[in-house]
């Protein structure tokens, strides 16, 4: 096997953030941008593992930040669905633009 | 990846599931099979299971297709491409580190869980490579088990808010 450097894990990281901020600025539905904030949390997550990988100093750090991003990241999105699930109960939308008030 | 380009919300959730599947696959190759066996669990074990809940309970009719403004495409397009543009030339210029040799491996599970239980970093230490050698330090040992207990707290009193707020609700007023 040939041996990748850490150039193309951190472009790969690179791509889905542009993948998630894209998603977040153009979708219009409640549940695609939360979608968005977690492409943006898996590329944190692949930079943090790569660099595990390539920097001997930081080998146990890195990990255990991805598992505490990980853990994170599931703890927003139950709170993200929950808020979304509750917004869509009272307005019968889930389009972010009609988003002005949480209660009517 | 396609989870930009689909502008179905069930058709962005398969995306998404192929894209998370995909990095969990990478952590795999990277060495970190902890981080890749939990990223399978967590996220499409848990985290999609609540997404194509989400996406049942509000999808449904006119909703489920919300078009998106040429201008939004277009300044969410180049900002996406800008970001991208600038990483890549930051992550061109950083180089490669040392490749990684054999005997230094990825610590294992065990290393990991005992991490998190409190005890500090047993490995011998290497020097932090990429940086300048006259700040390069050795790093401390540390030990995890304060970030633990603050994220199992954090996780438990966020799934009883979440509970909280997505209860059924009773009217007040019928």
């Amino acid at each position: 096997m040939t041996e990748v450097g850490l150039t193309p894990f951190l472009i790969l990281g690179a791509f889905l953030f542009a993948c998630g901020v894209t998603c977040v600025t153009v979708k219009r539905n409640a549940v695609g941008v939360l979608m968005g904030v977690e492409l943006i949390l898996n590329a944190a997550n692949v930079n943090l593992v790569a660099f595990a990988r390539f920097n001997p100093a930081f080998r146990l750090d890195g990990q255990v930040f991805a598992l505490m991003v990980v853990v994170l990241a599931a703890a927003e999105a139950a709170v993200a669905l929950a808020i979304v699930l509750n917004f869509y109960n009272n307005h019968a939308t889930v389009d972010v633009d009609e988003a002005k008030d949480l209660k009517e | 990846m396609g989870v930009v380009a689909s502008r179905n919300v069930v058709r962005m959730a398969v995306w998404l599931l192929f894209t998370l599947i995909g990095v969990s696959l990478l952590y795999f190759l990277l060495g970190a099979e902890f981080a890749g066996a939990a990223q399978l669990i967590v996220y499409v074990g848990g985290t999609l299971v609540l997404v194509v809940f989400g996406v049942m309970l509000t999808a449904h009719g006119p909703l489920r297709e919300l078009r998106t403004k040429k201008g939004e495409w277009l300044v969410g397009g180049a900002l996406g491409g800008a970001l991208f543009a600038l990483l890549v030339a930051v992550s061109l210029q950083l180089g490669s580190p040392a490749t990684p040799s054999e005997s230094d491996a990825l610590p294992g599970t065990g290393q990991l869980g005992l991490a998190f239980l409190g005890v500090p970093d047993t490995a011998p230490e290497g020097p932090i490579t990429g940086v300048p050698a006259e700040k390069a330090t050795r790093r401390t040992r540390a030990s995890y088990l304060l970030p633990f207990e603050i994220v199992s707290v954090h996780l438990l009193v966020v799934l009883i808010g979440a509970a909280y707020l997505a209860r059924a609700k009773r009217r007040v007023n019928p």
